[in-house]
């Protein structure tokens, strides 16, 4: 019982880290950018690479994971998103969806179809019992790192000023310019850390999700769902969707295996036809 | 006025048409070759393709005088573009064979359309049983999954295991898979369990938890090969290897084209299949190095192998008929034997599927890299759905 | 005052009721392909259905506002509809087709409900929720749909009693085009009925829609319906030309698909739909023929470049230089109507 709620925990937190970075561009930015896991499959990618032909350390690897996708996004951002902030949402869906065409195809190109796979270090290998409970470790390890996340989040949005400029400038993009706040500066930092948290996503998840060219498809709609349930306003309520969610998705298969397939689905619409904002967002 | 025009130009399409039609068909036989070459099956799309490029390209593409082209078409993996497909393949360029075919809606789609037009279709990878009574012009040179599960059982029964879970994707070919396991494992008087996980799934641990609950001499799994090493990774980190729970299954989950990079969680999940690139025979070594070399060091798999044979098995139909399709073609493919890269195989005339020997392997390290290693035959086994049907 | 407005309403639904030169072009050239373009047949058939799906979705998405996710359940429950009739004797096509937009329109009704509140996100995720479920359901009922292995052994009868399917699928494109202009030419008249007009200024201000009193909700739930019918239709239609059923007719990427298309040929114009999915398929073909791998970049950089140029900019454009050829654009739009009525029909 305890080992179940502890892997729905995990696993809700492994959605957490995938979906944060989206939660960010698409919750706060208001910008519907479908191309979130072509950064999470940058990200792993890098992570498989340098493990793989390098030889690199596995944690040594994630601080890349983190900067490569945030770099490409950053330039992305530059070059091509910020041409869309004031676009309609079909727009962005259009390019964003377009950019995923091609980041597989890409992929698929330069690294082959083939899944790609990463040997965690031994160290996070295997499980531990603590107060009788079965405990994976490397499932702990996600839930630590997703921890330090949430928290370091949500302190810099809420009690920095880069954070309150931040809501300033997605609230009034206009007056916001005019207190003299660097709107586009603004948001290229916050685009930039939205696409590395996915990098990080996607390297922290290969193991465990698998890692192919199909990534941003597969997992696309598992992102969107947690932004959706969580609700889009801040980054505490994606995270407590994201657990409801895991929780809820391992309980339910491992109790009712039959109907396992319909659980996320069915709270999903449960959740948005009570609560269209989602389920913790302060009505706006 | 406007009418006359119209008309001539139907006719004068129609005759252009008909002339290149015949002008094609007298020197150039088309082979057309659909595949999922792009989405969550692209893999399988990718090993059949360089097979059947290899095969070509080993074999020259001149068969009994004729020249034989082939056009490789991506279905996406679904099952109206394939039959869309199939059909212009048919009605446009006039192909003589169409082959291919990743999953097993995909190669039920055109079906119709081979009786129809009388055209053989070639499975080169879908593996459900029934795919050959679909239509009597379809040959199949993959395996089918009873092929290799009901070897599975038989194997599990004489080693002693009398408890067996088993685990599969919840769709046609992992239900078929947990149905044979299930028939000739109990026939046997063993104990099976039941457990079935959605196709989207990417964590397992809610099944193997009950897996763990039910702590089974062996657990028996049938995914999809993309998924096989997901659960794999996830079958050790539970430390289910650890207490004592054998690893079975079908070849699909140690898939040789991703089993290399696996890593020591493979290690020891013994497995029924019809094909392991480590196979001993020197028809094997000669294939495995040359799509190695073609293939910038990828290693192929059942997939390819099935691509192979198939291209074989059109080759040297051909061959028999002097290049003609059709009926003549399907009768002549029939009863064909041959040594391919995986053992020796046949095409049994009633039913057109494949006959071929299935291998107990066992994932083991060998020369740094992994493989399936085989270490007992069951010879010459035919599909025991269709042969239960014919008793 | 009060008649003069209803006047100028009525003679401005009615002059935008009439078909203009461009519109008489555009159905003539697609019946012409049924004699010119023979080897074609085929992916046109497809190109019909797709169009008439798109069409459906326009109907929600661009008359509206609702936006959908998840309309592939309507067209995969009409393909499924479809082929199990056909499947169980019921073969005649026509009434196959009926049944199926029945079905859809049923399913549509029932779950428009859901997608009354909440933001453009909210619905997009619930539409879609509403196909992954009826997908999950599909493969779980394999007793009846055939599962995974998909829906076998469906054989058609001639339509009307006369004409039987060929292999060149010259009379599947011939009823394709046919069911898909007659379900045109019903929209057609519907986006210009006041119907038509009050889903209009729903989707620009649903307050003040609400507040000059149209019943917003009923007309939603009354447009969603009907969007289900055809998105219904639609799929039988593809189950019956193809004779073949498989889950993929529930899949994501047949709603993410039949969204591209329509947002490519333009929304809230009936001709978008049918206009993005000859563009779309037909660049798809050739893309996929040249490389069969990686087709999905050029697709992706098509998109990428579309949007960039300012697709609206470009679809308006081509529309403005098509109505000034055929002299039907003029300056005399009519202040009662809602401004967005120049790319309306």
């Amino acid at each position: 019982m305890l080992t179940i709620l502890f892997d729905g925990i995990a696993y809700g937190m492994l959605l957490f880290v995938l979906a944060c970075g989206l939660a960010v561009t698409l919750g706060l930015m208001n910008f519907v950018n479908l191309a979130h896991g072509a950064f999470a499959m940058a990200g792993g990618y890098v992570t498989a690479v340098l493990m793989n032909r390098f030889g690199v350390p596995f944690l040594l690897t994630l601080p890349l994971a983190f900067a490569v996708p945030a770099i490409i996004g950053l330039v992305l951002e530059r070059t091509l998103y910020k041409q869309l902030y004031a676009r309609s949402h079909l727009d962005q869906v259009l390019f964003s969806i377009g950019l995923v065409f091609m980041a597989v195809a890409a992929v698929d190109y330069t690294m082959g179809s083939q899944q790609q796979m990463i040997q965690i270090p031994t160290w996070l290998q295997g499980r531990v019992e603590i107060l009788g409970i079965q405990v994976g470790l490397y499932r702990s390890f996600i839930i630590a790192v997703c921890g330090v996340l949430v928290v370091a989040l949500q302190f810099v949005l809420t009690r920095t000023r880069f954070g309150s400029r931040l809501r300033a400038a997605v609230d009034d993009p206009r007056v916001a310019r005019g207190l003299g706040i660097n709107v586009s500066v603004i948001f290229a930092t916050t685009f930039a850390v939205g696409s590395g948290l996915a990098g990080l996503g996607g390297a922290l998840g290969a193991e465990i999700l698998g890692l192919d060219p199909t990534f941003p498809l597969k997992f696309m709609i598992y992102f969107l769902i947690v932004v959706t349930v969580g609700g889009t306003t801040s980054i505490t309520g994606p995270f407590l969707g994201s657990l409801l969610l895991g929780i809820a998705d391992v309980a339910g298969k491992y109790y009712v295996p039959s109907l396992g397939a319909f659980v996320i689905y069915t709270l999903m619409i449960v959740v948005l036809v009570l609560r269209p904002q989602g389920l913790f967002a302060r009505a706006r | 006025m406007l009418r006359r025009t119209l008309l001539s130009a139907v006719g004068a399409t129609a005759a252009m048409l008909a002339l290149s039609g015949v002008a094609m068909a007298q020197e150039t036989v088309k082979i057309g070759l659909i595949l999922p070459m792009t989405g969550p099956f692209a893999s399988t799309g990718r090993q059949i393709e360089a097979a059947a490029k290899l095969y070509m390209q080993q074999k020259g593409d001149t068969v009994a005088g004729k020249k034989i082209q082939l056009i490789v078409k991506d279905d996406t993996g679904t099952a109206d573009v394939t039959k869309r497909l199939a059909q212009e393949l048919i009605v446009n360029d006039k192909i003589a064979v169409m082959a291919g075919f990743g999953l097993t809606p995909l190669a039920l789609a055109p079906a119709p359309l081979a009786t129809q037009a009388k055209v053989p279709e070639v499975v080169m990878a879908a593996a459900t049983s029934t795919i050959t009574e679909a239509s009597p012009f379809i040959v199949r040179t993959s395996f089918t999954l009873p092929q290799a599960t009901v070897p599975m059982a038989d194997w599990a029964a004489q080693n002693g295991l009398k408890k067996v879970a088993t685990l599969v994707s919840d769709y046609g070919p992992g239900i078929d898979a947990e149905k044979a396991f299930t028939a000739a494992f109990t026939a046997k008087g063993g104990q099976v369990e039941n457990l079935r996980v959605p196709l989207a799934n990417p964590d397992f641990s809610p099944f193997l938890q009950k897996v763990a609950d039910a702590k089974p001499d062996a657990l028996f799994v049938f995914v999809p090969s993309g998924i096989g090493a997901q659960f794999m990774k996830q079958f050790v980190e539970r430390g289910l290897d650890k207490s004592g729970i054998k690893l079975i299954g079908p070849g699909d989950v140690t898939d040789d084209d991703l089993l290399n990079n696996m890593g020591d969680v493979a290690l020891g999940a013994i497995t029924t299949q019809h094909y392991s690139a480590d196979h001993d025979s020197a028809e094997n070594k000669a294939f495995v190095e040359a799509f190695k070399k073609a293939n910038n060091g990828m290693r192929p798999n059942f997939m390819a192998v099935g691509g192979y044979d198939g291209m074989h098995l059109i080759y040297e139909g051909l061959k028999k008929t002097n290049g003609e399709g059709g009926q003549a073609l399907v009768d002549a493919m029939k009863g064909m034997s041959w040594t391919s890269p995986r053992g020796p195989v046949s095409i049994d005339p009633q039913t057109r599927d494949i006959v071929q020997n299935i291998y107990v392997r066992k994932v083991e390290r060998k020369n740094g890299e992994l493989y399936n290693v085989e270490f007992a035959t069951i010879p010459n086994v035919k599909d025991p759905v269709k042969a239960a049907k014919s008793n | 005052m009060q008649s003069t407005t209803a006047e100028t309403v009525r003679t401005g639904l009615s002059r935008r009721g009439r078909w203009g030169l461009g519109e008489i072009a555009f159905w003539l050239v697609a019946a012409a392909t049924l004699f010119f373009l023979p080897e074609r047949h085929l992916i046109l058939n497809e190109i019909a259905i797709i169009g008439l799906f798109a069409l459906s979705l326009d109907l929600i998405l661009g008359y509206a506002g609702i936006v959908s996710l998840g309309h592939a359940a309507f067209f995969g429950l009409g393909a499924y509809v479809a082929g199990i009739l056909a499947k169980n004797g019921i073969t005649d096509p026509l009434a196959g087709l009926v049944v199926a937009a029945i079905a859809s329109a049923i399913l549509g009704f029932v779950t428009s409900f859901l997608v009354l509140r909440g933001s453009d996100l909210t619905k997009l995720m619930v539409t879609l929720g509403v196909a992954l479920v009826l997908g999950e359901l599909a493969n779980q009922m394999s007793w009846l749909t055939g599962g995974a292995d998909g829906l076998q052994g469906i054989s058609m009868g001639p339509i009307l009693g006369l004409f039987e399917f060929d292999i060149f699928g010259t009379v599947a494109y011939a009823y394709s085009l046919v069911v898909t202009f007659v379900l045109f030419v019903l929209a057609r008249r519907i986006v210009v009925s006041p119907f038509g007009l009050s889903l209009r200024s729903i989707r620009d201000n649903p307050l003040r829609a609400r507040a000059v009193g149209i019943p917003v909700n009923r007309r939603l739930v009354a447009v969603y319906t009907l969007a289900a019918a055809y998105a219904g239709v639609a799929g039988g239609l593809l189950a019956q030309t193809t004779q073949f059923v498989s889950l993929d007719v529930l899949a994501f990427h047949r709603s993410a698909d039949v969204m591209l298309v329509l947002v490519i040929g333009g929304v809230g114009y009936l001709y978008g739909g049918l206009i993005g999915a000859v563009v779309f398929k037909v660049l798809q073909d050739v893309l996929s023929a040249w490389t069969p791998q990686y087709w999905q970049f050029w697709i992706g950089l098509i998109l990428v470049l579309l949007v960039l140029a300012g697709r609206e900019r470009l679809t308006d454009k081509a529309r403005f230089a098509v109505k000034r050829f055929f002299g039907r654009f003029k300056a005399q739009r009519t202040d009662a109507m809602p401004t967005t009525s120049a790319r309306e029909i």
